[in-house]
């Protein structure tokens, strides 16, 4: 009994979820199949969302699945599987490709690094914290008080373009209805 | 620990064994056939016989395939359906996980679907399986509107997202004051009286609408007809499961079957009143009492149980009844449906049970 709580405390699966996290992650970028990094990719989004069940953020969990994992690598998956990436290769020269990887993740290291060493982490005083921070109802207080008109502005935004969308598709005048 | 997901996945296994043969039989009467008469006494053994079939089957993976994929998929769908009825309450008493985002997570089951579908279309490297594939997807992914619209409504209804507290809302345990069509100007309270009173379909009347809408979108949701474009026989052999067999084939059923008991609990606890009886309290007739049972008791538990199965296994029979009646519509049909008909409507209705809370 001992052995299952130490298996399935939350530091062993802070650590197995760490651990494949990082994992999938670097699998996603060394993936020769781009179907399959964003197979790991979906795979990152999955424990990442673990960790913030972990931290009690269960809203969070779950709009980072259906948002990122559902509608985003979605369409990504979409787009990859549709185009043929075989056919398309030699037309981009590899030297180039890799120059401009290369060049492109020296600049964000040496940036990550930077605004580590410059930003300042506050200090965490685990007795003053409040573990329901995270909950769905705190959440929404939050957003329904301090950040109303950003939030409102948003999802108005969001409607608009859903509505614009649709009207897009509208039939034409002299078009079949169906 | 959560004793709801044994008994729910025995319950998974049980509907494909009923439902299929009611599938059958249903389609027959429909169609004025006689269904399946050969094996057993009125073809009661026919789906033993076919699992035998199945199990002896080899299971084939195409050479072309994408190996890790195809074998994966099915498993990647089936996890995420079985994952969804985590959430689900069976009686008072009984319920599974407790999160405060119960709703969510069900919506979030329906996003892990689609991945697994799109790997089984890709993996299986065949012009119809992908095209069935893409077409779930666009289908699925297009009906999460509606869907989620009406979800809303209920949910701005009952000002929870938790699936046990909506059931308590709707039951004569409610601590909140039920009143008749949710208006306290009516001054006729309705909390002692339970019943179909203080169904969700009653305690805002626009709710019935919204349910069609509702039962719409997970007919789509769960791929079935009228919404069964992804399979197509006439024109796509079998969509996303065309190249499975044995064994991964029947899991892929089993996925599509335990959709439809996942979606028909689903409507039974948002809009008919979860696990609640349909008899009200009149005068000394306490029928709402007696077909309740007090919670924590083993009757109350087998009341709210039986409640609440039948509730979904109604459901399931007019998902089946729609399927033998109507014909299968055309891809730009379905769209037009969902985002010219379905959304706009639901987004009124929403505004409707968004007011008819406030007054």
């Amino acid at each position: 009994m001992e052995f299952i709580d130490r298996i399935f405390s939350t530091q062993s699966l802070f650590w197995f979820l760490s651990f494949l996290t990082i994992l999938s992650a670097l699998m996603v970028v060394t993936s020769k199949s781009p179907v399959y990094s964003v197979l790991y990719l979906i795979l990152t989004f999955f424990c990442l969302s673990g960790h913030y069940i972990i931290l009690n953020a269960q809203f969070l969990a779950f709009v980072n699945i259906i948002v990122y994992a559902g509608a985003i690598m979605v369409l990504f998956l979409f787009v990859i599987m549709f185009l043929n990436m075989k056919e398309d290769e030699a037309e981009t020269s590899p030297t180039l490709i890799r120059t401009l990887a290369t060049g492109t993740a020296i600049v964000l290291g040496v940036t990550l690094v930077l605004a580590f060493s410059t930003v300042k982490v506050a200090a965490f005083n685990p007795m003053a914290f409040d573990s329901q921070v995270g909950m769905v109802k705190n959440l929404g207080s939050v957003l329904f008080r301090e950040y109303l008109l950003p939030f409102e502005l948003a999802s108005v935004l969001f409607l608009i373009a859903m509505v614009g969308a649709v009207m897009l598709g509208r039939r034409e005048a002299g078009d079949r209805h169906f | 620990m959560p004793t709801t997901l044994p008994i729910f996945s025995v319950l998974i296994l049980l509907n494909v064994v009923v439902s299929v043969y009611l599938e059958r039989k249903i389609s027959a009467f429909i169609q004025d056939r006689l269904g399946p008469m050969e094996v057993g006494k009125w073809g009661l053994l026919q789906l033993v016989a076919d699992l035998f079939k199945l199990i002896q089957k080899e299971d084939i993976v195409p050479a072309a395939a994408d190996r890790w994929l195809f074998l994966l998929a099915p498993f990647v769908i089936f996890v995420a359906i079985f994952a969804g009825f985590a959430v689900l309450p069976l009686s008072p008493d009984w319920f599974g996980s407790t999160a405060n985002v119960g709703v969510f997570f069900l919506m979030t089951v329906i996003s892990v679907d689609v991945i697994g579908i799109l790997m089984a279309g890709w993996g299986s490297n065949n012009k119809y399986a992908l095209l069935g594939s893409v077409r779930a997807v666009a289908q699925i992914v297009s009906y999460e509107v509606p869907l989620g619209l009406s979800i809303l409504c209920v949910v701005v209804t009952c000002q929870s997202l938790d699936l046990q507290e909506i059931s308590f809302q709707q039951s004569i345990f409610s601590n909140t004051p039920n009143y008749l069509f949710g208006l306290k100007a009516t001054g006729i309270d309705l909390t002692q009286t339970g019943g179909i009173l203080t169904w969700n379909i009653l305690r805002n009347p626009s709710l019935l609408i919204v349910y069609v809408i509702f039962f719409i979108a997970t007919l789509a949701e769960a791929n079935r007809a009228p919404f069964d474009l992804p399979e197509g026989e006439s024109e796509l052999i079998g969509g996303f499961n065309t190249e499975y067999s044995g064994m991964r084939w029947a899991l892929l059923f089993l996925s599509e079957y335990a959709m439809m008991l996942l979606v028909a609990f689903l409507g039974a606890i948002l809009f008919l009143g979860s696990w609640s009886s349909p008899f009200p309290n009149v005068g000394a007739l306490r029928l709402a009492d007696w077909t309740t049972g007090s919670p924590g008791t083993w009757a109350g538990n087998l009341w709210g149980v039986f409640w609440l199965v039948s509730k979904a296994g109604a459901a399931i029979l007019v998902q089946m009844w729609v399927r033998w009646t109507f014909p299968r519509l055309r891809i730009d049909q379905l769209m037009y449906l969902c985002w010219k008909v379905l959304t706009p409507f639901a987004l009124v209705l929403f505004m409707i049970s968004a007011i008819w809370k406030l007054l």
